[in-house]
């Protein structure tokens, strides 16, 4: 009897730890996120003004959970992460991690008024890493892809690469911060990314 | 003076390309290049730019897409035929179709009807062409005015300018605003793209050589070039 109750327990235990934890797909993820992200833009003035505070608290808010920077940074930066130190690995990802926010935010009031065509997955159960294919269909213009590369963490989809148009953000990114690294090593690419940043995060000269 | 403008960038170009030692098996003449690219880009600034940004504040949105469908509808004419020398028929036809449509119904392809009717755009040239002959990229160049290419993309834009019917529209007056008006057209719809080069790049030449060299295999391959494994965290 007690044995019963147990199982039954524990049966319900683990519907209810599924029921709390739903793993979101990730086609259905990318397409919430980029529709809510383009609904607050269409929505505030300001963002479109180009606020710059208020885009990247946007980015931060609503897009940036959804990627793994480590990954991303450990992909970029290449074999030279191996030999990186704790601290370095840090300084690295939070460099690129705001470098990339601080871009994506300037190309925000992009997302205004776009048509966005969300494809349909192509996806076995047991897949762990996938490719989301959103296109940017725009008059007079052969459509954009934008390609989110995922991958299934112990938190959900995560974002470890995006491709726009077939170009991709850590292919780009490995040549540039390997010239870096042979030139003034990983100490170098860290002073030029927080040089970069601040650069940017100067209001426009222009 | 521009030509002299383009004689000092190139000795210099050829100089520099002594100096320095090239790093990249893709960009032979790297040194070269970064001169024609600071030679391109300071003409952008200059002229390219304040004109972009003058025809993006006085023209309204749907004038600029009237000017942007009209030059997009007379490339499906090459687009139509660079599919069909690929061997891709019905992607040529579609094309044939798209200017048909466009043309007719789109009061010579200032709307875009095809696209509405379903009929999708496509990003064809010469230099595709050839790669799907199997050209390989050869080094990449960038070219005085004309910006990224490879080699084999300089010997696609040869033909693919030889044949265009804007470079080939005369009077001479005529053929020269129709092509100062698609210059800026294009030029403008990249505004934004190129603020998010200047931001996102530690090096921009280098960033820009990548972006290009990937968006071309990208566009050889219609979008789905095979994937190179993921290299090891």
């Amino acid at each position: 009897m007690n044995r019963w109750i147990a199982c039954a327990a524990l049966a319900l235990a683990a519907t209810t730890a599924q029921a709390q934890a739903p793993v979101t797909p990730p086609d259905e993820l990318v397409k919430s996120v980029m529709l809510e992200v383009a609904d607050i833009v269409a929505r505030d003035k300001e963002i479109q003004g180009g606020d710059r505070r208020k885009s990247i608290a946007l980015i931060e808010q609503k897009a940036l959970p959804h990627f793994n920077f480590a990954g991303m940074t450990a992909l970029a930066v290449g074999p030279a992460w191996q030999k990186a130190t704790p601290e370095q690995k840090q300084r690295l990802a939070e460099g690129f991690r705001s470098l990339l926010v601080r871009t994506y935010a300037s190309s925000l009031t992009v997302f205004r008024e776009q048509n966005f065509d969300f494809r349909p997955l192509r996806m076995k159960p047991g897949d762990t890493e996938v490719t989301v294919l959103v296109r940017v269909l725009q008059t007079g213009s052969q459509p954009v892809n934008i390609e989110y590369d995922m991958e299934k963490t112990a938190r959900g989809w995560k974002v470890y690469d995006v491709r726009i148009a077939g170009i991709s953000l850590v292919a780009n990114y490995r040549t540039e911060f390997a010239n870096v690294v042979r030139q003034s090593g990983l100490d170098g690419l860290i002073a030029a990314l927080e040089k970069k940043n601040k650069s940017v995060e100067a209001p426009a000269a222009k | 003076m521009s030509l002299r403008a383009l004689a000092l960038a190139l000795t210099l170009g050829l100089a520099g390309g002594c100096a320095t030692t090239a790093t990249d098996p893709r960009d032979p003449f790297e040194g070269f290049n970064r001169a024609m690219y600071a030679f391109n880009d300071g003409l952008d600034e200059v002229v390219m730019k304040p004109v972009s940004r003058a025809y993006k504040a006085v023209a309204p949105d749907p004038l600029r897409n009237m000017v942007r469908n009209f030059f997009s509808n007379i490339d499906d004419i090459f687009n139509g035929l660079n599919n069909v020398l690929q061997g891709k028929f019905l992607d040529g036809w579609t094309d044939w179709a798209r200017f048909a449509f466009n043309t007719i119904f789109g009061v010579f392809g200032i709307n875009d009807v095809a696209s509405d009717m379903g009929l999708e755009k496509h990003n064809e040239d010469f230099g595709q062409t050839f790669a799907v002959w199997g050209l390989g990229d050869g080094p990449y160049l960038v070219l005085p005015f004309f910006g990224p290419y490879t080699l084999r993309d300089s010997a696609g834009l040869v033909l693919d300018w030889e044949t265009d019917p804007v470079v080939r529209a005369r009077p001479i007056d005529l053929r020269n605003s129709l092509i100062a008006a698609r210059f800026v057209s294009r030029r403008t719809d990249l505004l934004d793209a190129s603020r998010l080069f200047d931001e996102a790049s530690l090096d921009r030449y280098v960033f820009l050589r990548d972006a290009y060299l990937q968006r071309r295999r990208s566009l050889v391959y219609d979008g789905n070039p095979p994937r190179e494994p993921r290299p090891p965290e």
